[in-house]
């Protein structure tokens, strides 16, 4: 094996990385602070840069209302597992690096004043790799939605199950596809948001099965890594090869929203995709010649909506891709918040439930 | 060894004395056991669900077609009798030469494949038919017909059905359980695995490509994951281990079944005693249970939000390096590749 020495000497293409970002779709240099501005979507040709858990949880929450729980879980290290570093001192790095304690943190908040639990991943821990604690994040987010019978969302970026936690991790796909089967049977929402990159075991568990799929234009999002399936079939991959466009194509996500309209678009989703009040299904089950489809509030809901004046409906683009020129301008909306939005804490001090 | 791996059948007896010290006596290194221990679970000539049900069931009928694309023969579907109990059975298939296996593409299933499954087992939940599962799969098949078809969707729908099921479900981890396409027939009230089948996340290749940057680390790979049955059974992943007879499964298909229906007819017998609710509660949390982690004070975590000035004076000498923004900066995050699996 190669002895890797560390260079000392900056790269020809080296910029301060902390003040600059280079656009790796057009090119195009980025002043960082702008960037955050425009919510990570480069002006000049739409690429969508990975975004922070925090920063999601800020883009689709009415500000100041995220309130975090479970904060403290942390992964262990079942396996004693070491490669060319132990695991426990991935994490550690990882920690240190991100401020976060593992890939995923969820919490209750509200959207546009509807109350959600809301589980966000974070690529930049470890590859939003899924250990033990992502996968127990999302199961007890989806267990919070279902007792509370509100609607879950979550956001995934991960590159798919945590190898260094060996079956564990691949056990967190049964469990959180178990957990979401109930939320499911009970008639609670579920929307599931993909983003750059959503692949491996968590896009074959809980990512693909929202009862809405929504995803952000050009992310990649595939079961199996390009080398793999490239390196097993030995041909040429076709072009846009799991990108959010081409699984819209072959029917698996019902929308690919710009990220400037995505809050506006879980908003709209809401308004249709109300928890089953939970008696109403006991009668269902216990009389079959009652009314079954009746439901009082979701009827006069519907009733007000077309009665009174239309205030926004979500009118995303299917395919936001080309969004350029808009972008700048758009952010607007997203973070302006709510009118119910209180000042107090934002997002990221919010204390732990 | 080449024999032994490539299964070409011995005398039993000649097979029983290199079993003793093949695996024990000669190789002394865990890496060395870990690895033959893969190479027996990958073998070409270990009985499958075809050739254990044949051997264990009076009856089999088998079943084809997932009703929406196709059939799949990487997996083998159907209804059989074992004993005196009827129950569905569901397993991969690999095929025993290069024709067969082209026919059952490796035993890789595509989606239809894993549709076909979730229609048989449906099926006996109908109809109250306890539901046996036959794993040895190398992992779903990766290429873009099975993207297009969405393996990820069929598999995740997999394991949600089999999570609510109503009816008893055995899993046996016969050859090599790899990844997600495993896991979408293996999420039973019981896991049984024969003594030298693995069990994984992704394959010992994969890992090695992608932590240790080389797939001639797969051994290595292999023994870190801890992969082989009776260490997944420390962990609580199995819950049986049945052992082998002579040099492997491969030795002695019939003895294999006998040993594996004793086993089957016995956690069918205690399953079906339990109310069907208590049955599906306690599957819940059979998988709600696994992994581990700890509840650490919930004092915010490490502080860094804003880069120091040592973070900035490191990245002005290299660049290389992230900003400690907490998002990757994209130039760099996105010029390699992310570390995927093939889950």
């Amino acid at each position: 094996m190669p002895i890797k020495l560390p260079s000392f000497r900056p790269r020809r293409d080296a910029y301060p990385p902390d003040l600059w970002t280079k656009c790796p779709s057009c090119g195009e240099m980025l002043f960082n602070k702008q960037l955050d501005k425009v919510l990570r979507v480069c002006p000049s040709c739409g690429h969508h840069f990975r975004l922070s858990a925090a920063a999601r949880l800020e883009l689709l929450l009415d500000h100041g209302t995220f309130a975090e729980h479970d904060g403290g879980l942390e992964s262990e290290d079942p396996l004693g597992f070491v490669d060319q570093k132990a695991y426990p001192d991935r994490v550690a790095a990882a920690q240190l690096a991100t401020g976060m304690r593992d890939a995923a943190v969820w919490g209750t908040g509200l959207v546009d004043g509807r109350a959600v639990a809301i589980c966000v991943m974070d690529f930049g821990f470890m590859g939003g790799s899924m250990g033990a604690v992502v996968g127990e994040k999302v199961t007890r987010a989806a267990e919070h939605a279902l007792a509370e019978r509100i609607a879950l969302i979550v956001v995934s970026a991960s590159g798919g199950a945590r190898m260094q936690e060996g079956t564990f991790s691949l056990m967190q796909l049964a469990k959180t596809v178990s957990a979401l089967e109930r939320l499911r049977a009970a008639g609670v929402p579920y929307v599931s948001i993909l983003t750059d990159p959503t692949t491996g075991g968590v896009f074959a568990s809980y990512a693909v099965l929202g009862d809405v799929n929504v995803a952000e234009p050009n992310a990649l999002i595939g079961f199996a890594g390009a080398r793999v399936s490239a390196g097993t079939i030995a041909q040429e991959l076709p072009p846009g090869f799991q990108r959010s466009e081409f699984l819209y194509e072959h029917g698996f996500l019902d929308r690919v929203v710009h990220r400037s309209a995505l809050r506006d678009e879980v908003i709209g989703l809401l308004r249709y995709l109300v928890a089953r009040p939970q008696p109403a299904a006991e009668a269902i089950e216990g009389e079959p010649l009652a009314l079954p489809n009746f439901r009082p509030f979701s009827f006069l809901t519907n009733l007000a909506e077309r009665v009174l004046p239309p205030e926004t409906e979500p009118a995303a683009p299917p395919n936001g891709n080309g969004a350029g020129p808009g972008s700048p301008a758009t952010p607007a909306p997203s973070t302006t918040g709510s009118p119910e939005s209180s000042p107090p804490p934002p997002a990221q001090e919010a204390p732990r439930g | 060894m080449v024999d032994r791996i490539l299964g070409r059948s011995r005398d039993a007896t000649a097979e029983a004395a290199e079993a003793a010290d093949a695996v024990t006596a000669t190789l002394t290194d865990p890496k060395q056991i870990t690895w033959a221990r893969v190479q027996l679970a990958r073998n070409l000539r270990r009985p499958r669900i075809l050739e254990l049900v044949g051997a264990m069931a009076d009856e089999f009928v088998e079943l084809h077609g997932d009703r929406l694309f196709g059939d799949d023969e990487a997996v083998v579907t159907g209804l059989a009798r074992i004993g005196d109990r009827r129950v569905a059975v569901v397993g991969q298939q690999k095929g025993a030469d290069t024709e067969e296996n082209i026919r059952r593409n490796f035993g890789m299933p595509h989606p239809e494949g894993y549709r076909k499954a979730m229609r048989i087992m449906a099926l006996a939940e109908r109809f109250g038919l306890p539901i046996v599962t036959f794993v040895d799969v190398p992992g779903a098949h990766p290429g873009p017909e099975s993207e297009e078809r969405g393996i990820a969707e069929a598999i995740a729908r997999s394991i949600g059905l089999m999570s609510r099921l109503r009816t008893p479900i055995v899993v046996v981890i016969t050859g090599e359980g790899g990844s997600g396409g495993a896991l979408a027939i293996a999420v039973g009230d019981v896991v049984i695995a024969l003594e030298n089948a693995v069990y994984s996340v992704i394959s010992p290749e994969g890992c090695a490509a992608i932590l240790w940057r080389t797939a001639d680390e797969a051994p290595t790979a292999a023994l870190a994951m801890r992969m082989t049955a009776p260490e997944q059974q420390a962990l609580g992943v199995i819950d049986i281990v049945v052992p082998e007879p002579g040099a492997g499964a491969h030795t002695d298909h019939a003895e294999t079944a006998r040993r594996l229906k004793a086993v089957i007819a016995e956690q069918l017998d205690a399953l079906t005693r339990l109310s069907l609710d208590d049955l599906v509660e306690a599957r819940y949390r059979r998988f709600r249970g696994l992994g581990a982690f700890r509840e650490v004070d919930a004092a915010p975590p490490p502080p860094p939000e804003r880069p120091g000035i040592a973070d900035r004076l490191r990245n002005l000498l290299d660049p290389g390096r992230w900003s400690g923004i907490s998002s990757i900066p994209a130039g760099r995050a996105d010029r390699e590749p992310p570390a995927r699996d093939e889950v």
